[in-house]
């Protein structure tokens, strides 16, 4: 009895670091924050309790919708957008040829890239004047347009490419395209998950006549379908918070508020308004909307998902 | 006894001896007598040299006291969350329109005992500077260094569309009439160059209203983004997007380089006539030299005014640096002696010589006007101590105000909106605001039974 109470107590004594820095970093921060969004607190002064005066006022605080409907907006463009990319890229990547370890590098180094200085990047290769982005695109968006006039002598009517950050209906699906410089993450895991795809089921499809289509349908989407939702959740996570990259390259949310998105108006509540009460009243608005949206998520990918274990 | 009974306590020794020779390598060794004070400033470059000039003959001056000067960015969040955690540095150098959000939840010390005993008054200053850190009866910070603004204009591009470069608009209306005659476009009708874009740089978004008469509140209670000057006033930023196409305006404008670079829209000869600071100047020196040789090719005068309103001619927007002592220094006095010393002719010369700004000070020394190297230097210096000055609202909202302001703008330069529906709408969502502050305000006073 005496050894096992010993035991105890060494095995408390190794988990006691992990318990004072989740309870000090994570725990204690997590519970303030939610007491604080219930009160007036501007960090200078001890907070004062307010009820829910905090989330009453963001319900009437249009930018706070209008950053939501930013956001949903982003996340909506640039999830399917990434999962797309990255899922193509490992599908790519996963082909047996030579020097293939070297092209997976290639794609994987672009997301390790941070985001300040992607920020800084994409500032100057989505430049509407003088991007090198436009460059390229300007010929592609010209090329029937020349065509016609070479060939049929339609006047030629020249279409300019996009002013990228200038133009509010175009800075979010600029933000979109850089973004995909990210999924390097994505795709290894990807990767790893198509790595795990037995042979022998490939085999067995090939010997019903399978090409490689009705064998990616049919055999690698849905082994690799437990991959695919993790790295769903992981999205709708990271794309709700996105933040380095605007923050840099739209100070303001600019033009006209077009990429203010959600974790940008937090900051600027709890660190250039002062009102730290309300931006952690934001926080755990983001919380329940993320919980849901998993939920979701879950809830749906129950019959499409297959665990090769279960 | 192994060896291994050994490793906890060994680990625990060496722990010990690292803190301890830690306390002993931070702590001053040589001059025990010495207070450190430990002064933040914004500043890098050569402005960041110039401070520690000023802090350096401070320290030279007396042997009581040493500062040391640690460059801090971001340095508007950053002192406030040392406050807030309890450990500030002794002297802030803050940006003005952060006083008043500082001063409101005590997070600054006022300064009237010291000055008084410094003698530092309001008739030392221009007044605008003095006010600018005088708040609810107190004064609160003191400038380091001050800025004006002046309409600059480039007079080769003068030259290029037959205008006389000596001559540059007084009115509004003139200006309008001179920048349709600089603005030209390249084969394809794109915009090449402009004569004057409301929006370029991008810092008085906000403030243009008061160019035009305009006030954004009160002075007390009440905000005032819908006042009729300011709808007119955003009616001419308006009238600059109807007659050159608010997309090309835009397009034009994201083609410029960044500021502090020779891209830069005025400095790369792109934009003619720009709204400026006393800082341009530096810039030009830096990037533009085709501006100052042969010969001056830039000049700065007044911004121009309503024909109808001659009562608005010479008006300027007045900013500046400032010191304070946040609260929870620990050397608060110390800390005084040193701002007391930047307040001091002496060292404001040597800072806003080696910034290139003007002084702050009433009274400066002619030698000081002999050895700036900016031409126009006594525009700046004169033209903040007439009455048309402008300066950011000292309300502590003023950042979300302004914020507003700025996307009301951006709404109505893209012409999504009409200037009154956007200033109407910048009045309904602020004055709310404003209530609310100023009623949570009373309860955290009330909470820590302050007197406000």
């Amino acid at each position: 009895m005496k050894n096992r109470h010993r035991e105890t107590v060494t095995a408390l004594l190794f988990v006691l670091p992990w318990f004072i820095g989740f309870g000090v970093f994570l725990l204690y921060p997590l519970l303030a924050s939610l007491y604080y969004s219930f009160c007036d607190y501007s960090v200078l002064r001890p907070p004062v309790w307010v009820g829910t005066e905090n989330y009453r006022d963001l319900i009437h605080d249009e930018v706070f919708w209008k950053t939501l409907k930013n956001t949903g907006l982003f996340a909506a463009l640039a999830l399917p957008m990434g999962m797309f990319v990255a899922i193509s890229l490992a599908l790519m990547l996963n082909a047996k040829i030579k020097g293939m370890t070297l092209y997976r590098t290639f794609f994987y180094v672009p997301s390790l890239v941070p985001g300040a200085s992607l920020a800084m990047l994409g500032l100057w290769v989505f430049n509407g004047e003088h991007g090198v982005f436009n460059a390229l695109l300007d010929p592609v968006l010209n090329f029937i347009p020349k065509m016609l006039h070479l060939f049929l002598h339609v006047p030629l009517h020249h279409i300019a490419p996009p002013g990228w950050l200038s133009d509010p209906a175009w800075s979010k699906p600029a933000l979109v395209v850089l973004g995909v410089w990210g999924a390097g993450n994505a795709m290894v895991i990807y990767l790893a998950g198509l790595q795990d795809v037995p042979q022998a089921l490939y085999e067995a499809a090939e010997l019903d006549g399978a090409g490689w289509w009705a064998k990616t349908r049919h055999v690698t989407l849905p082994m690799l379908s437990p991959v695919i939702l993790f790295n769903l959740i992981m999205g709708i996570i990271g794309t709700l918070q996105v933040f380095t990259l605007p923050y840099i390259m739209f100070p303001g949310g600019s033009p006209a508020r077009s990429t203010y998105f959600y974790t940008m108006y937090l900051y600027d509540n709890a660190f250039v308004y002062l009102k730290m009460g309300y931006a952690c009243a934001m926080g755990w608005i983001m919380f329940l909307i993320i919980l849901g949206l998993t939920f979701v998520a879950l809830k749906m990918s129950e019959k499409r998902v297959h665990y090769s274990g279960g | 006894m192994h060896l291994r009974d050994l490793t906890l306590p060994l680990a625990g020794l060496g722990i010990l001896l690292t803190v301890l020779a830690s306390e002993r390598v931070t702590t001053d060794r040589l001059d025990p007598g010495l207070v450190h004070v430990a002064y933040w400033e914004k500043w890098t470059g050569f402005e960041g040299d110039a401070m520690q000039d000023v802090v350096n003959a401070f320290n030279r001056k007396q042997s009581r006291i040493h500062v040391d000067l640690l460059t801090i960015s971001n340095i508007e969040n950053k002192t406030l969350l040392a406050v807030a955690g309890g450990n500030p540095p002794d002297v802030a150098g803050l940006f003005g329109p952060n006083m008043a959000q500082y001063a409101d939840d005590n997070a600054i010390v006022p300064l009237d005992d010291y000055c008084r005993a410094k003698g530092i008054v309001a008739a030392n200053y221009i007044p605008i500077y003095f006010d600018m850190g005088f708040y609810h009866g107190h004064v609160y910070s003191l400038p380091s260094t001050p800025a004006s603004t002046a309409l600059h204009y480039n007079k080769q591009m003068f030259r290029d569309a037959h205008l006389d470069p000596e001559k540059p608009p007084q009115t509004i209306e003139e200006m309008d009439a001179m920048a349709a005659k600089l603005t030209t476009r390249d084969a394809t009708g794109k915009l090449d160059k402009s004569g004057f874009m409301p929006a370029e740089p991008g810092w008085w978004n906000w403030g243009w209203g008061d160019i035009f008469g305009g006030r954004l509140w009160d002075g007390e209670t009440k905000i005032t983004a819908d006042d009729p000057a300011n709808i007119r006033a955003f009616e001419w930023i308006a009238s600059y997007s109807q007659k050159y196409g608010a997309a090309e305006l835009q397009s034009f404008r994201s083609g410029f380089g960044n500021f502090s670079s020779p891209q830069n829209a005025f400095l790369s000869s792109k934009v003619a006539m720009e709204l400026q600071g006393v800082w341009m100047y530096n810039f030009i020196d830096q990037y533009a030299p085709n501006l100052e040789k042969p010969t001056l090719n830039w000049a700065a005068v007044p911004f121009p005014h309503p024909a109808d309103r001659p009562d608005l001619a010479n008006t300027t927007f007045a900013d500046e640096d400032i010191l304070v002592i946040p609260r929870g220094a620990k050397h608060p006095d110390e800390a005084f002696e040193f701002i007391a010393y930047v307040q001091s002719q002496e060292g404001m010369e040597l800072l806003c010589l080696g910034q290139k700004k003007h002084s702050p000070l009433i009274k400066v020394s002619e030698e000081f006007y002999r050895k700036h190297p900016n031409p126009y230097i006594k525009l700046f210096a004169e033209i903040p101590r007439g009455k048309n000055v402008l300066s950011p609202p000292k309300l502590a909202i003023w950042p979300e105000y302004q914020a507003e302001l700025t996307t009301a703008f951006d709404e109505i330069a893209l012409l999504n909106e009409t200037p009154k529906q956007a200033l109407q709408h910048v009045q309904e969502r602020m004055q709310p605001k404003m209530d609310e502050y100023l009623e949570r305000l009373r309860m955290r006073n009330e909470k820590e039974g302050v007197r406000p």
